[in-house]
């Protein structure tokens, strides 16, 4: 299988962290990443008006470019991929959406959703296998309590995400169990971290942040991972007296697997 | 050109795309959101506004879609599957697409700190510029 990767703008720039540890690891593990040539930024939020055709092509362009190469496109940042995998959904199921889109970019083959888009811990999981990622773990974190920051992107809306449960996820709680850590599970696990705010009202931010902060810190958490670099930059910078740590969860994988040896990172 | 009322929910449902008649009015949706608390109108409120015999200048004047963080809690958690989110973007739609109704300018970029991720801004300039 090619396993198609579309990066996205912020993985290349201030989350290479994300990236970098995320490459490595799908080498490690046998999932090697493709990216895909001329990817454009997937435009960061889902444009949610039916008549917002524009908005949505750079999705549909990347889709179709999977397509037509295996059919698999991954994604890692939470944000491209609640856009794309929802566009993707819009473009298999919202006819208005799929004529006009297909009217204008005028395809030899026209698009309809065939493209199958998979976060890549849903290919951890369900590719790989959390057992047999149990199996190449070399470095366990013992004695590390991580708490698992979903935000709002990653598992919503759940029909369309059909990623886990909405209101009670687990993967990445098991994922941390797999590199050998506890999970700390807390209420605002999946509650939003402010998101673009940071932009327009980083008091909003601020107040946001220190809640989940401290009900992660008073579940026991001694540090959280995500997968999203704007909750990673709020949940950092926005954060008040309580500050966790923040990694992203391909950097944890990644120390688990034994790649970070040699100063790497 | 001057349109009514009525007119004026017709044209916000139509770009909202959600089913407001589906409402139950159990509130749910202000109940979860997380911004609710620095909202001046509700997020119910922007699906009430739009069943019949609603007052859509309400919705048109309120400052709550500038607040709004697109998290998706309110159309997740609605029961009928109404999406009180989409109706925001509806209103803000409504605003930056008017020429000269930006509320957010790349002259403002210069006051961000270095950390602060493209996601972030992409994100901002497509909610609150056009």
């Amino acid at each position: 299988m090619i396993y198609n990767y579309y990066p996205g703008c912020t993985l290349s720039t201030k989350a290479k962290e994300l990236d970098v540890a995320a490459r490595k690891c799908a080498e490690a593990l046998g999932f090697p990443l493709v990216e895909l040539p001329n990817w454009q930024c997937c435009g960061a939020v889902y444009p949610m008006a039916p008549d917002a055709i524009a908005e949505r092509l750079s999705a549909v362009r990347a889709l179709v470019a999977a397509r037509d190469n295996g059919g698999v496109l991954v994604t890692l940042c939470s944000a491209c991929h609640h856009v794309i995998k929802r566009v993707n959904d819009d473009m298999a199921n919202v006819k208005e959406i799929q004529q006009k889109v297909n009217n204008y970019l005028g395809l030899e083959v026209p698009y309809t959703g065939e493209t199958k888009v998979l976060h890549y811990l849903e290919v951890l999981r369900d590719v790989v296998g959390f057992e047999n990622l149990k199996a190449k773990v070399v470095k366990p974190l013992q004695g590390r309590n991580i708490g698992a920051y979903y935000g709002c992107l990653l598992l919503r809306p759940g029909q369309v995400m059909s990623f886990d449960d909405v209101e009670r996820p687990e993967i990445l709680e098991n994922f941390i169990k797999v590199i050998g850590a506890t999970p700390v599970i807390y209420d605002m696990r999946n509650e939003c971290c402010a998101g673009y705010m940071a932009v327009t009202d980083k008091n909003l931010c601020k107040e946001m942040v220190s809640e989940i902060q401290d009900n992660a810190a008073d579940a026991g958490a001694g540090e959280f991972i995500t997968a999203c670099p704007l909750c990673a930059y709020n949940l950092l910078e926005n954060a008040g007296a309580t500050k966790l740590p923040v990694s992203y969860f391909t950097e944890v994988l990644a120390e688990a697997l034994g790649l970070n040896e040699g100063g790497a990172d | 050109m001057v349109i009514n009322n009525k007119e004026r929910a017709e044209m916000l449902r139509q770009l909202a795309g959600t089913n407001v008649s589906l409402c139950i009015q159990c509130g749910r949706c202000s109940a979860n959101c997380p911004v609710a608390w620095k909202m001046d109108v509700l997020p119910h409120r922007f699906v009430y506004e739009l069943l019949n015999g609603g007052n859509v200048d309400v919705l048109l004047e309120a400052k709550s879609p500038w607040k709004c963080l697109s998290c998706f809690s309110c159309a997740e958690r609605c029961p009928k599957g109404v999406s009180p989110a989409a109706i925001m973007e509806a209103v803000r739609l409504t605003h930056i697409r008017a020429q000269g109704n930006n509320k957010l300018n790349p002259a403002d970029l210069e006051n961000y700190d270095d950390k602060m991720p493209q996601q972030a801004i992409v994100a901002a300039f497509r909610k609150f510029n056009k």
